[in-house]
């Protein structure tokens, strides 16, 4: 019955995201950013085309001429989750359409979250505030709101749910839970690459429960079917496929999959020998296996040394060394989301660890702890972090709340009725819960608040909460004033705490970027300069043209203007991006050939209205010198800077990307050009082009088209009939069709 | 100039079969053509005596075949009364074939009211509307030049009768004439050309002229119109309506300049266009403007007790020949439109065309969207349509909803006329949805309560 009762606070939590995403829509119901988009666009397919043409997918309209294979390299779960949906709404007769179904996936998978993190706080209050807390998480609200179609937004509840069912694997030593687990691993496999990140903890505490000497036929059940399972599930996903055994990052379960298995079996014998004899067995074992676990050690270390990366993948790499991306791999270091967070986002994203840790599994405490370290190491994973945070204050708040009512309450019961027998109960009462927040948790509940302190001084309401709470655990049955005023603290600081997401959700992460605002005197404006561009390229440009744009605007053109682009947000091919990098930022000649050669008609630059795009023309500028050596960084820097005015170099001027922009007549906006941004007097005004010619600028400047001029005929003879001749006969034949 | 002039009769009082063509002659005709959009308006002033012995029921109006395919409609009012206390009737016009038609021209029949007895005379008001009759040339110009257009007709009317004066005139947007053709007398003064007055021209004379000129009129041409009207008993009327439209002038070539455009709004892009004004009914409400890629902002509602208006700007000012897509939406009280027939059954009264102002459109669908279980769906339309039924499954329908599509090319504003819609519809079938949600909750939960009060294990715990 008292599982009964938790339900409808639980169905509030599972709607809350719902709400605070209605709260939030300040535009429209649209698809936001860029990755999105490209899986907006894969869901339309898949949902035009069934399952089977889906796997079998190559994307003939990006990556022109190379073509992308879109079955074989997507993770499919997003697409698939969403297709489903659309498809049993639509044959229900619920006409929705699948942008529809896409831009609300997110919402509904992120109830699904908070359900399952109440799950894993397992059950009572501490489940419940855990499971509010992760609904309402700016972190993960980000990756949550209505549409934010992210492979993140279902690989989250994946990612909790898959912990649910070890733990409870774990707890009941069920075979049947072990295989729905391998299933939810599978299910996040297909969802997100972060999978690595389970099938590295799960091994990781199955060892701390070996050697903390917890080893227990659970155990084993909780874990050797997922390895097992797992993989061969994890192998059938196509993006994954052989890797689910062959790279590095999966070696660890492997490893410690062997390891269960001997201490299994060291287990076994324990139990069927007799001391003595066990003794006898563990020297003849320990030296045949340490040579045995000599020549595999050497195997391993042989096969990893000769793949050139050591096995492990770039983005890996990056994530064991912070500083291996911007060393080796310019591209993941110019995805802002693989780059190691600023200090300032930790305040932003995560604002609910006030938290005294009671009783903490320890695989809670080896997730906090990982996820705290990846996050360090790369924002997008502050993520993984998120669900572990909540958990964490979930259980911290409603053991405050416990202790704080049940003191209120044993002081009013003292006032009113002043009889010893209440006390006692609820003294006792108190002893139980104190046992159940066990010795370790205060432990830890003394050094998080030293720690957090130091990060969250600008929430002032928190010490005052964290020292009362200390004080709580100390004196148990506290004053009537102190755990009111305790309590009143804390509601404050939860209330803060709802106003702060909701500022951040529809702040920071409900603006869809495609759509900009802007607050003036005289009212709202709206800058949709992109999606403008977009309709105007799908309806004004032929069905097969090729638009060649930096690659952060491939998929939005490929989903919104349906258009073959040269590279997008996919950045398999590195040559590829270098090769635009270099057309963008090469002298007008250059580029047009350059782009000529790729079959290019227009070319789309993003001129960011009144002020030049500096910050992206940078990294075209390092990604193609990463390629072509003679693109030099140093050519376009002058003290060691990107500049446009009197200072600069004749390099940048003269290139393309910055040319174009710089050649939109100025003169004429506002007398001279200037670039408000940088507050710099461009010098180069009047620039001509030659070899492009503008065909399209969206209403604030922000994205400019301009289209390849066709190649002069080469007439250069002095004759005239010389002339005609060439015209009409040699450089008709030496193009397509001599007869049209 | 001459040399262009030929002038043709063509013998037809022998060859024509029936008599009522040489018993009408026109005494005196003025045709009136407006220019100064891309609708060509005629306005024809006929005066018509039935010379003949017997009475004569209806007349023939001719077209060239180059007109009559862009002829989107042709309208025909009897005057009578004289000065202040003239009233207009309208006549019944329809399309007819003439077995002997020379150079396949085409004949709308105009039938009187009363049978013209011999020696009687009717004064008729005819007006008639082409689409897509003005040829840009050049036919592609840059972002500063101004358009030009041809519009080619002829400078007396062609008819069967014989009239005996005559005078037409073409009133341009601007004084801004290139040339036009002389058939003498023919003279020009500011905005308007003036061809005649002719006396007693042969049937089918016909002079042939060619004026040029300057229209920098918006030519927005909606390419396809989709209209659906989802009638809901529950009380709105949601229409849906999507638009593909185009500009239908010169071509733009060469390069679109922002900064021309912006700063020099007078002489750059003149005969481009950015705003277009949609005249939707009045107490509409939940109106959305968006395309394929979502909601465009560009739009002021203005509602009113007459009608609302909707000024709104595509994503991009549209050249020549540049194309956009986008969609309307609103939902109107249901009671406004929707009425009880004294035979029971139910219509809907709704107005037929595009509700954009000066616009072409290429090919209009309606589609009527009855609730679901209606029967017998009948359009009653003051013109001809084609009119189809299909089956269109919405939110959690069973049997699907019938819808009565309606489809018209060339259609022009002058099309906005009500049309009803009738059907028969049991209110009954209205709870049809919610009972069945009712009822798959009401399972849901029985079902819950007997798993949870059912012991399912087969040993006792």
């Amino acid at each position: 019955m008292a599982a009964l009762e938790r339900i409808p606070p639980l169905v509030v939590a599972s709607f809350l995201p719902h709400s605070l995403c209605a709260l939030v829509i300040k535009y429209e119901s649209v698809i936001h950013e860029f990755d999105p988009y490209f899986n907006y666009r894969v869901t339309q397919f898949l949902s035009k085309n069934g399952i089977y043409e889906f796997w079998n997918w190559f994307d003939d309209r990006t990556w022109y001429p190379l073509g992308r294979v879109i079955g074989g390299t997507v993770y499919p779960g997003l697409t698939l989750t969403a297709g489903t949906i659309w498809w049993v709404l639509n044959s229900l007769n619920i006409p929705l359409s699948v942008e529809t179904v896409c831009v609300f996936t997110a919402p509904v998978f992120s109830a699904f979250a908070s359900w399952a993190t109440y799950l894993l706080t397992k059950g009572s209050g501490a489940g419940l505030t855990a499971a509010a807390l992760l609904a309402m998480v700016p972190s993960y609200i980000s990756r949550s709101v209505a549409g934010s179609y992210d492979n993140e937004a279902v690989a989250i509840f994946a990612l909790i749910f898959t912990f649910y069912l070890y733990i409870k694997t774990l707890n009941t030593g069920s075979l049947f839970y072990a295989t729905l687990n391998a299933i939810a691993y599978f299910y996040m496999v297909c969802s997100w690459g972060g999978y690595t990140f389970i099938i590295n903890l799960i091994p990781m505490h199955v060892l701390l429960c070996i050697v903390t000497g917890r080893y227990s036929p659970r155990l084993y059940i909780a874990y050797a079917p997922l390895v097992v399972l797992g993989t061969l599930l994890a192998a059938l996903v196509p993006v994954v496929g052989f890797n689910a055994v062959l790279t590095s990052e999966h070696f660890a379960s492997f490893l410690v999959f062997i390891i269960i298995h001997v201490v299994a079996l060291v287990y076994y014998i324990k139990g069927i020998l007799s001391p003595k004899m066990f003794k006898v067995a563990v020297t003849l074992v320990v030296s045949i296996g340490l040579v045995v676990c000599l020549i595999v050690v050497a195997v391993l270390v042989a096969l990893v040394a000769s793949s050139p990366t050591g096995g492990w993948s770039g983005r890996s790499l990056s994530l064991l060394d912070p500083t291996y991306a911007s060393k080796y791999i310019q591209i993941i270091a110019s995805v802002s989301e693989h780059q190691p967070p600023t200090w300032p986002s930790y305040f932003m994203d995560i604002n609910a660890c006030f938290s005294p840790l009671s009783d903490a599994s320890s695989f809670v405490v080896l997730y906090i702890v990982m996820s705290v370290y990846f996050s360090g190491v790369m924002v997008r994973l502050m993520l993984v972090l998120a669900p572990a945070a909540c958990i964490m204050s979930g259980i911290a708040l409603s053991q405050a709340f416990d202790v704080f009512t049940a003191s209120i309450k044993y002081q009013l019961g003292e006032m009113s009725n002043s009889k010893d027998d209440v006390k006692e109960k609820i003294s006792t009462n108190n002893e139980t819960k104190d046992d159940a927040s066990s010795a370790k948790g205060e432990k830890v509940a003394k050094e998080r608040p030293s720690k957090k302190g130091k990060k969250k001084e600008r929430e002032p309401a928190d010490k005052p909460s964290v020292k009362s709470k200390i004080a709580k655990k100390k004196a148990l049955v506290l004053p009537l004033e102190a755990s009111i005023v305790a309590l009143l603290l804390l509601i404050m600081l939860g209330a803060f705490y709802v106003i702060h997401c909701v500022w951040a959700a529809a702040e920071a992460y409900s603006v869809p970027s495609i759509v900009l605002t802007s607050q003036s005197h005289d009212g709202l404006h709206v800058f949709d300069d992109f999606r403008e561009s977009y309709a105007w390229l799908s309806h004004n440009t032929d069905v097969d043209d090729k638009l060649a744009s930096w690659w952060d605007y491939g998929y939005q053109t490929t989903a919104m203007a349906n258009r073959t682009v040269i590279v997008d947000n996919n950045t398999w091919n590195n040559t590829h991006i270098a090769t635009v990098g270099t057309a963008m930022s090469s002298p007008e000649k250059a580029a047009w050939e350059i782009f000529n050669s790729l079959d290019v008609k227009y070319v789309l630059v993003v001129f960011g209205g009144i002020d030049l795009n500096i910050n992206k023309f940078l990294w075209m500028v390092r990604i193609g010198g990463g390629v072509f050596p003679h693109i030099k960084e140093a050519d376009y820097l002058r003290d060691g800077q990107y500049r446009i005015d009197s200072e600069a170099t004749p390099t940048i001027l003269n290139c393309l990307c910055t040319g174009t922009n710089l050649s939109c007549k100025f003169v004429e906006t506002d007398g001279k050009g200037y670039d408000w941004v940088r507050r710099t007097e461009i010098v180069k005004k009047n620039f001509k082009l030659t070899h492009f010619e503008e065909v399209f600028t969206s209403h604030h400047w922000m994205v400019r088209i301009y289209k390849l001029k066709p190649q002069k005929n080469r007439i250069r003879g002095k004759g005239k009939k010389l002339k005609l001749k060439t015209s009409t006969g040699f450089s008709k034949t030496a193009k397509k069709n001599p007869w049209m | 100039m001459a040399a262009r002039i030929w002038i043709f009769s063509v013998a037809v009082a022998l060859f024509l079969s029936f008599s009522s063509a040489q018993d009408l002659q026109i005494v005196n005709a003025e045709r009136r053509i407006d220019l100064s959009s891309h609708i060509v308006k005629a306005f024809f002033t006929l005066k018509v005596e039935n010379i003949g012995k017997d009475p004569a029921a209806d007349m023939l109006l001719a077209f060239p075949p180059t007109q009559i395919k862009h002829l989107s409609m042709v309208q025909a009012m009897a005057i009578t009364g004289k000065k202040k206390k003239k009233t207009y009737l309208p006549l019944d016009v329809k399309p007819t074939e003439q077995p002997d038609a020379p150079n396949d021209t085409g004949y709308f029949l105009v039938s009187f009211a009363t049978p013209l007895t011999p020696g009687e005379t009717v004064t008729l008001e005819v007006l008639y509307i082409l689409t897509h009759s003005l040829e840009p040339f050049p036919s592609e110009i840059a972002q500063s030049e101004s358009q030009l257009v041809y519009y080619r007709d002829s400078a007396v009317i062609l008819s069967p009768y014989h009239i005996k004066q005559q005078t037409t005139f073409f009133k341009t947007p601007s004084a801004r004439v290139e040339s036009f053709t002389n058939v003498e007398p023919a003279n020009r003064a500011g905005k308007e050309i003036k061809y005649g007055p002719y006396e007693d021209r042969a049937p089918y004379s016909y002079a042939p002229v060619n004026v040029h000129f300057e229209n920098n009129s918006p030519f927005a041409v909606v390419e396809e119109l989709v209209r659906e009207i989802e009638i809901s008993h529950w009380g709105s009327l949601q229409i849906t309506e999507n638009y593909r439209l185009t500009h239908g002038g010169a071509r733009h070539k060469g390069v679109f300049s922002r900064v021309d455009y912006q700063s020099r709004r007078s002489i750059s892009g003149s005969s481009s266009f950015n705003a277009l004004l949609a005249v939707l009914p009045p107490k509409v409400n939940s109106v959305y403007y968006r395309d394929d890629i979502g909601n465009i902002s560009t739009s002021h509602l203005r509602t009113g007790f007459k009608k609302s208006e909707l000024e709104f700007e595509p994503r991009y000012p549209l050249f020549g020949g540049w194309r956009a897509t986008f969609i309307i939406g609103y939902r109107v009280p249901l009671e406004d439109y929707l009425f009880e027939a004294p035979d029971g059954r139910r219509y809907l009264n709704f107005t037929f065309g595009c509700p954009l102002v000066e616009t072409i459109v290429n090919k209009l669908t309606i589609k009527v969207v009855l609730p679901e279980g209606s029967k017998d769906p009948s359009a009653v339309l003051p013109f001809t349509v084609n009119q189809d039924l299909q089956v269109k499954y919405s939110y959690l329908d069973i049997v699907g909803r019938t819808v009565v599509v309606l489809q018209k090319d060339n259609v022009v504003p002058t099309h906005n006329v009500p049309f009803q819609v009738y059907y028969t519809f049991k209110p009954i079938y209205m709870l049809a949805e919610p009972f069945m949600l009712v009822s798959a909750f009401f399972f849901v939960f029985v079902a819950s309560l007997a798993y949870v009060h059912i012991d399912l294990n087969i040993v006792k715990k």
